[in-house]
C-alpha cells in the first residue's frame, strides 16, 4: 500500500517526502479534528461518579 | 500473496497509530470541547446571576450551577459546576448529582468530575489534605467548605452521597460537600471520595472571582 503510494508520486525524492508529509498531516488533522470527536462521546473511561446508573437509585432525603 | 500479507501487515501497523493517536485525543484533545462549554456555560450562569432573581428558579441539567475554586490547586483553578451526572453532563464540567443538596444547605452537596480528559477538573483531588479549602459560588453566597476527609471506594458505593455519608435514611443535621472522581488515575476501578464540610458563609459581591469571566 505504502510503496504503492510512494511509487505513484510525482517529482523527485525530495517532492515525494514533502507530498507525503503533507498527506500525513491531513490525514491526521482530518482525525483529530472530525472523525475523534463524531467517536468520542460513544466511547467512555472515566466516568468518575458512584454508582455507574445516576439516576436509577431514589436518594431518600434529598431535596 | 506476498502482496496480501503485506498489505495487511501495513494496514495493522496503521490501525495502531490511528489507535494511538485517538488515546491523545482522549487525554488532551478532550479538553478543548470542555472548555468551550465551561467558556459558554459560565458566562450563561454569570449573566443569570447578574439579572434580577426569578421567584421560581431552577437549575436545569446540563446548565451552569455553581463556581467551584479550589485554593491548593492554584489561583486560576476555577470550574463551573454543572447540574447532572450523566456522561454528557461530565465531559462539560464536573456534575452536581440532582436531588443531592444545593451549596449552603444541610445536607450533601455531591460533585462529580473527571480525573482525566475533558479537562480533568478533579485530577489533582488526591493531593487535598484535611483543612484545605473549597470554595463555591452561587448568586449571592460563597460557601467555604473545609476538607475533612478522604477515601477510595468502589464505584458501587452510593452511600458516600447519602445526605450523611456511608448512613443512608439518616437525617443530615450538617452541611457537607462530597467530590468524587476516579481512581487510579486513568482507571475506572474505584473513586476517589473528599468529605468537606461548610465552614463560613459569606456575600459573593466580596469576592471578585466568579465575575471575572
Amino acid at each position: 500500500m505504502y510503496g504503492w503510494i510512494w511509487r505513484n508520486l510525482p517529482g523527485t525524492w525530495q517532492v515525494r517526502t514533502a507530498i507525503a508529509l503533507a498527506l500525513v498531516v491531513a490525514l491526521c488533522a482530518v482525525l483529530w479534528y472530525l472523525v475523534f470527536p463524531w467517536l468520542e462521546p460513544k466511547v467512555q473511561f472515566d466516568p468518575g461518579v458512584v454508582d455507574s446508573t445516576p439516576t436509577a437509585p431514589a436518594r431518600p432525603g434529598a431535596g | 500473496m506476498r502482496m496480501l500479507i503485506r498489505g495487511l501487515g501495513e494496514l495493522c501497523i496503521t490501525a495502531g497509530l490511528v489507535l494511538l493517536l485517538f488515546v491523545t485525543y482522549e487525554l488532551w484533545g478532550t479538553g478543548r470541547y470542555t472548555q468551550q462549554q465551561q467558556d459558554s456555560l459560565g458566562k450563561e450562569m454569570i449573566k443569570e446571576w447578574r439579572a434580577p432573581r426569578v421567584t421560581t428558579e431552577k437549575v436545569r441539567i446540563g446548565k451552569g450551577l455553581a463556581m467551584i475554586r479550589i485554593p491548593r490547586f492554584g489561583a486560576s483553578y476555577r470550574f463551573v459546576v454543572i447540574e447532572g451526572v450523566e456522561l454528557a453532563d461530565l465531559r462539560k464540567g464536573p456534575g452536581h448529582y440532582p436531588g443531592s443538596a444545593l451549596p449552603g444547605q444541610i445536607g450533601n452537596f455531591v460533585v462529580s468530575g473527571h480525573r482525566t480528559t475533558y479537562s480533568a477538573p478533579f485530577n489533582r483531588l488526591g493531593e487535598l489534605r484535611a483543612g484545605d479549602k473549597i470554595l463555591i459560588d452561587t448568586r449571592q453566597r460563597q460557601y467555604v467548605y473545609k476538607v475533612t476527609d478522604r477515601r477510595i471506594v468502589k464505584p458501587t458505593d452510593v452511600d458516600v452521597t447519602a445526605p450523611v455519608p456511608f448512613h443512608p435514611g439518616r437525617t443530615p443535621t450538617r452541611r457537607m460537600i462530597t467530590l468524587t472522581t476516579c481512581h487510579p488515575k486513568y482507571s475506572a476501578a474505584e473513586r476517589m471520595i473528599v468529605f468537606g464540610e461548610l465552614s463560613e458563609e459569606l456575600p459573593r459581591a466580596a469576592t471578585p472571582a466568579a465575575a471575572q469571566h
